[in-house]
């Protein structure tokens, strides 16, 4: 099927509406999709998450959020009892906040991972690393995203 | 839609203990389960890969949870470390419960 420039607006458009909808009266869609907050407290259980070893990488301006490149690396020696365990990335604009969540092992060596991404609308990207040892690092960055990409 | 197609780049050979990083690409248009038919008006249900992992001689080294909020044709990039000769297997899962799987060989020394 051929999408030409004026469906796909269109189509954006509406997905955009949905969502900003959805956010201020949907409170059916936000009683399943938990916040970006929930989700960061429900992977932390409540513990302090502290600031620097994080870093993520995104474009400062997406021209198209239907694939946004995002970049994640946390500072760590990698060894057997001093790694990154997981990191997850939240979007906190988006209809539904989790985007994916990195398991990493001593055998990664580098805990660096990067993918591609959906964004609905200009939004903060979130990054939340969980070490080994069961402490908690984050770093924050927001994208301006031109065309949503969510719906269309 | 057609059959989901992995794609991943490993290098073939690399030193003992070295670094090395691998990309991985799967056709699937993700369906988020956000975007409304045009015709009917009713949501598209959702159909995405949810899981991806990675495995180096059986053990898993590198695993992603994806949500719907991962691009069309998922594309993941990470690191592992190289102890030894072998193979790694990649997996992904779908939502619908298909798994679709490939291997790469890597030479140590």
């Amino acid at each position: 099927m051929e999408l030409n420039k004026r469906e796909f607006l269109t189509l954006s458009a509406g997905a955009l509406a949905f969502a900003s909808v959805a956010g201020t009266s949907g409170i059916a869609l936000a009683a399943v999709e938990p916040t970006a907050d929930e989700m960061i407290k429900a992977f932390t259980s409540g513990a302090a998450v502290g600031e620097g070893k994080v870093s993520l990488t995104t474009p400062e301006i997406a021209e198209n959020g239907n694939t946004v490149p995002v970049e994640v690396s946390v500072e760590s020696p990698m060894t057997a009892d001093n790694y990154v365990a997981e990191v997850m990335i939240v979007a906190d604009g988006n209809p539904n906040p989790g985007v994916a969540t990195f398991k990493f092992s001593a055998m990664s060596g580098e805990a660096e991972a990067s993918t591609r991404i959906r964004l609905a609308q200009t939004q903060n990207v979130i990054a939340v690393a969980k070490m080994s040892d069961g402490s908690f690092f984050m770093d924050k960055k927001a994208v301006k995203v031109t065309i949503g990409g969510c719906g269309g | 839609m057609a059959k989901s197609k992995p794609r991943v780049k490993v290098p073939k050979t690399a030193d003992a203990g070295e670094i090395i990083t691998i990309k991985t690409l799967i056709s699937h248009q993700m369906e988020s389960g956000q975007r409304k038919d045009k015709k009917t008006g009713e949501l598209i249900p959702r159909k995405i890969i949810n899981n991806f992992k990675a495995a180096f001689n059986g053990t898993v080294v590198f695993e992603t949870v994806i949500e719907p909020a991962v691009s069309s044709n998922p594309y993941i990039q990470f690191k592992v470390k190289v102890p030894e000769s072998g193979e790694f297997k990649f997996t992904w899962t779908d939502d619908d419960g298909s798994v679709y799987e490939t291997a790469k060989k890597i030479k140590v020394g």
